[in-house]
This record gives C-alpha cells, sequence and structure tokens, in this order.
C-alpha cells in the first residue's frame, strides 16, 4: 500500500510517499493558494491513503480525502521512525516552534508550542534576512563569521526588526547583528526545551535546523547534543505517510 | 417589539450605530457556535432565547423595576455578596465583559497590555453600547486585580462606581476586613436604596441565592455522568445567564433543565460520542459572549465537563449557612462564604490546585486545559504550581493564554488537536 504524507506549513508544503520505506519527499513553497499547489502535487500521485497535517490540514484534508493529525503527533511519528531512540524533538518551522517530549514507547507525553505570532520562528529569520539583504541560506553563515556579536532584546518580529535598523544606522556590521539575532531565538528555544525537559536523543527538525549557527547555539545551550535529519523539513511529512499506512489504529489511539 | 427596544436603548443613551454592529454580530456567531450543535436539550431553548433578545426583555424589566423607584446594582465579580442587594428590593445584574467588539473602543483609553475581560467591560459603557450598564445606577466593582483596581478609577468618572476591598490573604486579620467590607457595602446599599436591611428580608435574600446556587450544583453534578447528557458550551451559558437574570426564574429553568437531563442520564443518552474525551477547564473566568475556548475544544472531538473558574464551580459550590433571624450572624455567614472562593487574587492560595485535582476526578476529566487571559498575571503565574501539581497527580494539562480575538485560533486549534491526540490513548 502506497500511503501519502502531507505537510501543509506555512511557508512550504512537505510530500512524503511510503510503501514499505519512505520514498519519495519533496519541499515546495506554500504560496497564496496551498489547496490548489497540493492539488496539483497530488495529481501525478498515486496513493491509496493520506493524512495531513500542517497549519493547512483543515483547508486541505477534506478537498482531497484525507485524515487528519496535528503537527506535533507527526513530528513525534517521524522523528521516531528516522531515530528509535529520539525522546525529544525541536522543530522551528516558518511560524510556530515547538517541543516535544516522547515516552520511551514513542507517545507524546509533554509539548510546548509559541502562542501566537511568529517570534523566534522562520519566518522571523527570513525578514531578518531581507533586512540585512543577505539570502536566508546564507544568514547562518554571516552570523558564524562574526567577530563580535549585539544583544537583541526584542523578540517581536516587528519590534526586533526596527532594533536590527536602528544598529544598522549605528553602523553595526551585519555579521553581529545576525550573530545577535541567532542568539535571540536560540535563547528563546532553549528556555521552552528546559520548560518541557529533554531527554535521551534530541532531534532538531523544521527548516530552521538548515541553519548552522542555530544548530550550534541551541546545542551550546541546551549543553546536549541535536541530531539533525538530512532532510529536517520533511520529518512531519514522514510522520504523516507513516500514519496513513494504519490509520485506522492511529485514529483510534 | 423591536422599535420598542430602539425607544427603550434611545432613553439610555445607547450610540445605536454602534450597537446595532454588536447585534449583527452576536447573531451569526451564536448561530455558528450553539444553534449548529446537535442533541441539544429542548431546555437550552430558555438560554437561546434570552441570547436572541439579550439586550431587550432582560433590560426593559430593570426599567419597570426603576420605574417603581427600585434601584439597580450591577457587578464583575462573584466577590460581591448579592444577598445584600436582593434583601434591600434592588436588583443586582452581572455584567457581561466578553467580547472583542469592545476592547478596540477601550483601548482609546487604558493601556493595551490590560487583559481582555478589563477592557472589554471598560469599552461596554465608554462605547455606550450595554444597556445594562445604561439602566444601572450603581456599578459594584472589587479589587481582585490591580487592572480592575485602576480601570474602576476611570469607571467612577463615567457612572457611580462603589469599590469592595477584597483582601489578599486569608488571615484572621484579612477576614475582619473583609467582613468589614460587606458590613460597608451594606450600608452603601441602604443609602442607595433606601431602604433597611432585616434580618428578615436579609433571610429570605440567603434563601433565594443558595436555592440557585442548589440549582447549579444539580446542574453541574449531572455533567459529572458518563456520557454527559450537556455540552460544555451549553452548561457555559446557562452558568452566565445565571449571572445577570433573575435568580427565580432562572432557578426554575435550571431545575427544568435538570430534570430533562435526569431522563438522559436515565437513558444513558450522552451529548458527545462516548469515547470523547472529557475536559475540565480551570482558570480565567469566560463572561458573556466568550465561548472561544468552549467551542474549539468541542469542535475537535471533547467535551469540556466543568469549569473551575468564575463562571463556574467558584459561583456556587459554597452556600451562605442559614444564621436564622440574626442579622449581625448572617452578615457574618456572607462574610465567610465568600471569603471561601479559592480566587488567584489571594496569596497563597493552595486550596485552588486542590480544587482542581479533586474536580478533575469527581467529573472522570481525560484532561484539564488552564486558561488564563493574556495579561492576567494572577492566573499565569497559578498555572506554573498547577502544571506541577497535575503532573504530580498524572493528569494531563494543556496551559493556554489567549485573548478575544480570534488570530490565534489556528494555533490554538494545533495545541487543542495534539493534546486530545496526546490524552486518547
Amino acid at each position: 500500500m502506497i500511503s501519502v504524507g502531507l505537510d501543509v506549513g506555512s511557508r512550504t508544503i512537505k510530500v512524503a510517499t511510503f510503501d514499505t520505506a519512505v520514498r519519495d519527499c519533496l519541499v515546495t513553497e506554500t504560496g497564496a493558494n496551498p489547496l490548489r499547489r497540493c492539488q496539483e502535487l497530488m495529481s501525478g500521485i498515486n496513493y491509496d491513503r493520506m493524512v495531513v497535517t500542517g497549519y493547512g490540514r483543515h483547508l486541505v484534508a477534506p478537498a482531497l480525502g484525507g485524515e487528519i493529525v496535528s503537527e506535533i503527533k507527526a513530528f513525534a511519528v517521524g522523528a521516531r521512525h528516522l531515530y528509535p531512540d529520539c525522546c525529544t524533538i525541536i522543530d522551528i518551522g516558518g511560524q510556530d516552534c515547538k517541543v516535544i517530549l516522547l515516552t520511551d514507547a514513542g507517545e507524546v507525553q509533554k509539548f510546548e508550542m509559541n502562542d501566537r505570532c511568529a517570534a523566534g520562528t522562520g519566518k522571523f529569520l527570513e525578514i531578518m534576512a531581507d533586512t540585512l539583504e543577505v539570502k536566508i541560506s546564507g544568514l547562518g553563515n554571516l552570523a558564524l563569521g562574526a567577530t563580535r556579536t549585539v544583544q537583541i532584546n526584542s523578540l517581536c518580529t516587528v519590534f526586533a526588526e526596527s532594533e536590527v535598523v536602528s544598529l544598522i544606522a549605528r553602523g553595526e556590521e551585519s555579521g553581529a547583528i545576525a550573530l545577535g539575532l541567532h542568539r535571540a531565538i536560540a535563547s528563546r528555544i532553549a528556555t521552552m526545551a528546559r520548560r518541557v525537559g529533554t531527554r535521551k536523543r534530541v532531534v532538531f527538525a523544521g527548516g530552521a535546523a538548515l541553519n548552522p549557527c542555530l544548530y550550534r547555539l541551541v546545542a551550546e545551550q541546551l549543553e546536549v547534543e541535536l541530531t539533525v535529519p538530512p532532510q529536517p523539513q520533511i520529518v512531519g511529512a514522514v510522520g504523516a505517510s507513516i500514519l496513513a499506512q494504519n490509520f485506522h489504529s492511529a485514529a483510534n489511539i | 417589539m423591536a422599535n420598542e427596544n430602539v425607544r427603550m436603548w434611545t432613553e439610555l443613551n445607547i450610540d445605536l450605530k454602534s450597537h446595532d454592529m454588536l447585534m449583527n454580530a452576536l447573531g451569526p456567531i451564536f448561530q455558528e457556535v450553539y444553534l449548529s450543535q446537535k442533541n441539544r436539550p429542548a431546555g437550552m431553548g430558555f438560554y437561546d432565547f434570552v441570547v436572541g433578545d439579550i439586550h431587550g426583555i432582560r433590560v426593559k424589566e430593570l426599567r419597570e423595576h426603576a420605574k417603581t423607584g427600585g434601584k439597580v446594582v450591577a457587578t464583575y465579580c462573584v466577590f460581591v455578596p448579592e444577598e445584600l442587594v436582593w434583601a434591600a428590593g434592588a436588583i443586582p445584574v452581572g455584567l457581561c465583559a466578553g467580547t472583542q467588539f469592545s476592547v478596540p473602543i477601550a483601548e482609546e483609553v487604558l493601556p493595551r497590555n490590560t487583559c481582555a475581560l478589563i477592557k472589554s467591560s471598560f469599552g461596554f459603557k465608554l462605547g455606550r453600547v450595554c444597556p445594562y450598564v445604561q439602566a444601572s445606577h450603581l456599578i459594584v466593582g472589587e479589587t481582585t486585580c490591580d487592572g480592575k483596581k485602576k480601570m474602576f478609577e476611570m469607571l467612577g468618572q463615567l457612572q457611580p462606581v462603589y469599590v469592595m476591598e477584597v483582601p489578599n490573604k486569608k488571615t484572621e486579620r484579612s477576614r475582619e476586613l473583609w467582613h468589614g467590607e460587606v458590613l460597608a457595602f451594606k450600608d452603601m446599599i441602604e443609602q442607595l436604596t433606601g431602604t433597611k436591611i432585616t434580618a428578615k428580608k436579609l433571610g429570605q435574600a440567603i434563601d433565594l441565592v443558595n436555592k440557585r446556587r442548589l440549582a447549579l450544583q444539580r446542574f453541574y453534578n449531572l455533567r459529572k455522568v458518563r456520557p454527559v447528557p450537556i455540552s460544555g458550551k451549553d452548561a457555559l451559558l446557562a452558568t452566565q445567564v445565571s449571572f445577570y437574570d433573575d435568580a427565580q426564574r432562572d432557578t426554575q429553568m435550571l431545575n427544568a433543565l435538570c430534570d430533562e437531563l435526569d431522563k438522559r442520564v436515565a437513558a444513558g443518552q450522552g451529548v458527545a460520542p462516548k469515547n470523547a474525551p472529557r475536559i475540565l477547564v480551570s482558570g480565567s473566568p469566560m463572561a458573556i459572549p466568550n465561548w472561544k475556548l468552549h467551542h474549539l475544544v468541542e469542535s475537535t472531538g471533547a467535551v469540556v465537563v466543568c469549569e473551575e473558574s468564575c463562571t463556574g464551580t467558584r459561583f456556587f459550590s459554597d452556600l451562605v449557612k442559614p444564621a436564622g433571624d440574626n442579622l449581625d450572624e448572617q452578615l457574618k455567614a456572607i462574610a465567610d462564604r465568600y471569603m471561601n472562593i479559592h480566587c488567584a487574587c489571594f496569596t497563597p492560595n493552595d486550596e485552588r490546585p486542590d480544587d482542581v485535582v479533586r474536580l478533575a476526578k469527581e467529573y472522570q476529566a481525560d484532561g484539564v486545559i488552564h486558561y488564563n487571559l493574556q495579561f492576567c498575571h494572577t492566573y499565569a503565574n497559578e498555572a506554573v504550581k498547577m502544571a506541577k501539581r497535575l503532573e504530580k497527580e498524572g493528569i494531563p494539562l494543556l496551559r493556554i493564554e489567549t485573548d478575544y480575538s480570534d488570530e490565534d485560533a489556528g494555533q490554538l486549534r494545533t495545541r487543542i488537536e495534539a493534546f486530545l491526540e496526546m490524552i486518547k490513548h
């Protein structure tokens, strides 16, 4: 049986197909019409069952005939599949960040997620990269190359941007500003992780895990080793595709 | 009737244009949140009617009362001893403060970093959109939080306001202070109404309010049953209406609803699927028409079985002990009863986590959602202790901090869904 996991995020849509193992994975922009985007994506794929997760799950699942699970569950199952000894997941996505603690059996024991705004998420980094006139893919390395750092006090995307603008106006080097921004996010996610607690293998997932500076700072702050999957964005889609394999049992747990 | 209402609102100096917008917004929300529910008890028809005519017939009753020289005393909080108001022949009416609609109006004056409940209540007065506020002769505030305390000073510039001092500790000295506050409130009400409160009248008022409390206790006891015979949304609405409806009528309506629920229970008839997770909500009050959390939870497949809040158990769980015909003893009994509300304004307030653990067991809850309004520091801080206690007891907890706006509905839905997935197994 071929199952599909669809993770409709705020910034990107992730698709994973699964039969006896994870087959294809794909990451694409969400854009302004996620439903149409998903319909286009699925038109070329043959599948038996689908599970949809992510911010757009309630929009997409009814239209495409999929079941719904929360991102928390999807990330728990996906991370466990990739790393059977994983008990903690840190995920920084486009508009939310979360920390999930699993039991030894892989069930969600506890989780925390940001409340409402984009503070300390991928979107925050994107906007700051724009302000510093670098590509998002280069922001981490810019920060890593800094010789000094500055204190960024605000994590609100709007306030932090004006803070960055005043630092630029003061003549501060962009590397130092970038490092300050990364430290602010890392400290926020580390606080959240300490509140939930970390155990055993800690998997760092979501698009922001591709950022080498964030990876290093979060690991330093938490004093743990982080495991970043080869494609950290697709963990939720992988989890959804596995849940779709045996959704009847999944629906009942 | 519509024209009659408009005339009444005009006489009450309501901002009609703004008021129309509020009423037009409420209809579709009530339809979506309430009337679309399946399998509702017929007894909810009364409450649907009350909301459908929310600024009509009850306001008219209050106006009729005022025409014959009667007074209307508006309150916000479960600490204000309504027995004294009834005993003086006045009518107490709990004001609502549960809509985003009046928040932007209030933000023209109040600091933004103030909880939605305070902003909403102040906005109702500032924007002249609530006929209950307009029809009241006195608003009674209380010192249960710093934000309210300061807001009442500003409210007092717009309409007569009297503030009761609720102590912050539960010591003997605090109890004495509170007893003094109850006596001073009695004097205030006597002065307002020109009526002497006698032991006979106060005894009747104690009985009147206790009867409503007993009806609410009966009502909530029915929610302990599995499968639960009524939705959390409907139960919340009935509790919210109890705050401002006539106490005697409300007692009758609640008991009639309970008679119907008794039959449902006897027939094993539930309102939600048998395996629907049962949720206990604990925290900040939900003033009408704040149905946000209950709607999110129940449209995600769970059912709310109890509220440990001022629009829940704290409103009715204790009775005033009958004290015969002795006025001093009656007043003491009233002070004792109200002082025993486990509000987060007290330090310490360790009885509250005990209550939540006990209620979670009594109501067979699968999990607790701790709800606090953003910028409500007392409940936000108590959530920390609550989390530790519930973890020790093995009761799953989700902490939610929100306001009246819908901008965080997406994130809340994700967290609630994940919480339900977590507690289902």
